[in-house]
């Protein structure tokens, strides 16, 4: 995967409450289970109320990297969010970067209560786009509230990733992951977010 | 003994306190611990005469909010303790540093009276290395004399600097006696008052601490030129003994019995922390050979062979934080590394193209916004915050709101109300209101009312309402009862009925438990916005005792998991929602269940995100937001 490049530096990124973390950490284990040694560096507690959120992944064949990507080095953001897509950009991004993003945005509260703008879709896009080697955009909570509940987002978007191919996780992979990790009652769904997320980005 | 005489045989701790009432201090707290008693004991008897509150307060963290709050309201307030409280206070202390004092012109002397040897003592902790984790600027006497002259001189520096100045005391000055000159004790005239526009909280962890910092440094060019730092001896001495403390006066025993005046120096140091090196490398360069004359721990021998150090390197050099290659407040982070590692080597750093830097600067930063914090939707405290609003400003005396910490604490984040005037550690909110409800006597008319969550109540807040009770302060303590610790996940507190493994467990009744302490107690439901302003309304008027309001609902996240739907379905009369010219629901009760839609000029109920807890429709003036219950 990307080249032979090592490290690898994934992100992981959305507002609070949106599930990356769950992703991030069923991305670690598949690679693990690649042979892979992979850290993660997470942020929680206060910022699951709304606040930006994001999880770095460092995965690498020669060593167990820190949890934290220097600056301009990411390869891959995923992101939940389209702002939050940009704003990992702005820190971690580089001309070589892939991104996927969710296209559903979530307001700010300074939105919310109507004291800013949030800036159009397409204009986010369009500077994603401009910032990035290449990028996916998924509407990912659409899908999944189709599938049955905006809960499976974020495993629309791991399938969006597998389907990519950027990191190399095979659809298999990422199946037994998630039939590993949720609970039973909820795993068809789960199942059937994978499948449509990989339909969006498989080429 | 007469009101002129000018000499007084006292004890050290009668010295420290004489010193704060000839200072005019207004409040006095502490926690008994030899070998601190007698500074309380002193303010005690000079009570009626100066006209000073002093209390045994429940501990040491509440003694030391009561004296912080007295400050915060613009009087000279003093704490005291010995070094195991201080550990206890520390929680509180640490935050007192990030805040400061605020800008009414108070002041806040702490004294930890250490115990070296142990003599009453469990163990024999060294304060000083306390000060400065704390960030505070901490003074050692070496003699009686001297503590009630760096007693004064604290106070001066705590006002000048709007932080609490530590004054370490220890066994062998504050159990001595000698004759001292006093002065007169004269009450200070003051109007208490706090400022309700202003919010002093630490949460903005960074910026604080590198404010802080920047406190120390003007404070540490006062101490390398105060007099109080001195050197006694020969100008070219074979050895210089560097004291504090008692080490001073056993220095100079050994000089004298060794017969050495003509060889030996001595070099006393008051100022502890922020060290003064350069005051320090000054003497340095008098002599070989250094004897650090301190107790119990090296901490004055670390902090010299660290000034020492940069003279031996001899062109070799450590850097790092304290010589700013890395800022000295923040996480360590590879960039930071990089930069600095970068600066030393003489690198170029930046190891994105121009190009790239040019795209995200011209297409990236215009589109960003920062993504505060907000109570979820639903969120009962979002409820009971609108309803205190509410209450204080119909009460029209500028109530003054202490804070505590968890998801209330979102008050101070974009999504909230901005209302909690104090913010520091968990318990605190209690703490300072106990202080703030007993300065009627020095014109303090404002109502005070405290926060803390029901888990915070059994964490902390608990010895704070004993300590008000008992002190016979006068505040409203309310408990936002979510039924939760919700901040952090979920976890078992005393009064959830259940354990860490979620088996059930003695549930501790919050209302009861109030109640046996004798305090007047009041339940409401935050949701019904009508009763619970009343009942605020009513509890401020009061205006007597420590009153308990319990506001009990759980929370919202909690509720769901267990009822799955919504209690009810909410929409927006687009033809009664005036638009523009109210706005009340998005701007000021701020749910991320409701929207303000630029584009109708009217709100909108996000049906995706509305919990359907149905508050908004009760705070809407013109019924526009109606509630359908769900079946």
């Amino acid at each position: 995967m990307n080249n032979g490049k090592d490290p690898i530096n994934a992100v992981i990124c959305g507002v609070g409450g949106q599930g990356n973390i769950l992703v991030s950490r069923l991305i670690g284990r598949m690679l693990t289970d690649q042979g892979y040694q992979v850290s993660i560096g997470e942020t929680f507690g206060a910022a699951q109320r709304g606040g930006s959120v994001f999880s770095c992944l460092r995965i690498s064949r020669k060593r167990l990297y820190g949890p934290l990507i220097p600056e301009g080095q990411a390869d891959v953001i995923v992101s939940l969010e389209p702002m939050e897509a940009l704003r990992q950009l702005k820190t971690l991004g580089n001309p070589e970067v892939c991104v996927l993003t969710n296209t559903q945005t979530v307001f700010p509260v300074e939105v919310l209560i109507g004291e800013k703008a949030y800036p159009a879709l397409d204009r986010l896009e369009s500077a994603i786009s401009a910032l990035s080697r290449r990028a996916w955009f998924i509407p990912a909570t659409d899908i999944a509230m189709d599938i049955g509940s905006p809960i499976v987002t974020n495993i629309v978007m791991l399938g969006a990733l597998s389907g990519s191919g950027v990191l190399g996780i095979s659809l298999k992979e990422a199946e037994t992951a998630v039939r590993e990790t949720v609970p039973h009652a909820a795993l068809e769904m789960n199942i059937a977010a994978l499948n449509r997320g990989y339909r969006e980005t498989a080429d | 003994m007469t009101s002129k005489q000018t000499q007084q045989f006292l004890l050290g701790n009668e010295a420290i306190a004489r010193s704060a009432l000839e200072v005019g201090v207004h409040f006095v707290s502490g926690y008994p611990g030899t070998p601190s008693s007698e500074i309380i004991n002193t303010v005690i008897r000079y009570a009626d005469q100066a006209d000073v509150h002093v209390e045994w307060s429940v501990n040491e963290k509440v003694a030391c909010e009561g004296a912080a709050a007295a400050a915060f309201a613009g009087l000279n307030a003093l704490a005291s303790m010995k070094n195991a409280g201080l550990s206890v206070a520390l929680d509180f202390l640490t935050h007192l540093s990030m805040t400061g004092l605020g800008n009414n012109g108070g002041s806040l002397v702490v004294v930890v009276c250490d115990d070296p040897d142990g003599h009453s003592s469990g163990d024999e902790t060294d304060s000083r290395w306390l000060g400065r984790f704390s960030y505070a600027p901490m003074l050692e006497p070496s003699g009686i004399a001297e503590a009630k002259e760096l007693v004064r001189w604290a106070y001066a520096l705590s006002a000048q600097f709007d932080c609490h100045v530590m004054v370490r005391s220890y066994t062998r000055l504050s159990h001595a006696s000698s004759s001292i000159e006093i002065g007169t004790i004269e009450r200070k005239k003051v109007e208490a008052k706090t400022d309700s526009g202003v919010s002093i909280s630490p949460y903005l962890a960074r910026v604080k601490h590198a404010a802080a910092l920047e406190r120390l440094e003007k404070i540490k060019a006062l101490f390398e030129q105060t007099p109080f730092n001195s050197y006694e001896g020969p100008q070219a001495p074979e050895t210089i003994i560097i004291c504090s403390g008692s080490g001073y006066q056993c220095a100079r025993d050994a000089v004298e019995t060794l017969d050495l005046e003509d060889r030996v120096g001595i070099l006393k140091l008051v100022t502890l922390w922020p060290f003064p090196t350069a005051f320090v490398a000054g003497h340095l360069a008098r002599a070989a050979r250094f004897l650090v004359a301190e107790e119990v721990d090296p901490y004055i021998e670390v902090h010299v062979k660290g000034v020492l150090a940069d003279s031996l390197l001899n062109g070799k050099k450590v850097l790092g934080r304290e010589s700013g290659h890395i800022p000295p407040y923040g996480e360590i982070t590879p960039d930071r590394v990089t930069q600095a590692l970068a600066d030393i080597q003489g690198l170029p750093t930046g190891s994105r193209p121009a190009e790239y830097q040019k795209k995200l600067f011209e297409q990236a930063d215009p589109l960003l916004l920062g993504r505060g914090l907000a109570w979820c939707p639903g969120c009962p405290h979002r409820a009971t915050f609108w309803a205190l609003e509410k209450a204080m400003k119909r009460d029209g005396r500028n109530a003054y709101l202490t804070g505590d910490i968890g998801c209330y604490t979102l008050d101070v984040f974009p999504g909230g109300k901005f209302q909690q005037n104090l913010l520091h550690a968990m318990g605190s909110g209690a703490g300072l209101a106990s202080g703030l409800g007993q300065l009627h006597r020095f014109g303090y008319t404002q109502p005070v009312i405290a926060l803390c969550g029901d888990s915070t109540f059994f964490h902390a807040s608990i010895p704070a309402l004993i300590n008000a009770v008992t002190n016979r302060s006068n505040f409203i303590q309310v408990v936002l009862d979510n039924a939760a610790t919700a901040m952090t996940g979920f976890q078992s507190h005393p009064g959830t009925g259940t354990d860490a493994l979620g088996r059930e467990a003695p549930k501790i009744d919050i209302e009861t438990f109030c109640r046996s302490l004798g305090c007047k107690v009041t339940v409401a439901d935050p949701f019904d916005l009508r009763q619970s302003i009343r009942t605020i309304r009513d509890l401020l008027k009061e205006d007597a005792g420590v009153r308990v309001l319990i506001m009990r609902r759980p929370c919202e996240l909690l509720r769901m998991r267990r009822e799955k739907a919504k209690p009810f379905l909410m929409a927006v009369d687009a033809q009664r929602c005036k638009g523009e010219e109210c706005r009340i629901c998005t701007s000021q009760f701020r749910c991320p269940g409701l929207i303000w839609d630029p584009r109708t000029g009217k709100t909108q109920i996000r049906e995706d995100i509305c919990s359907g807890c149905g508050v908004c429709a009760d705070i809407c003036p013109f019924d526009a937001i109606t509630s359908e219950e769900v079946a």
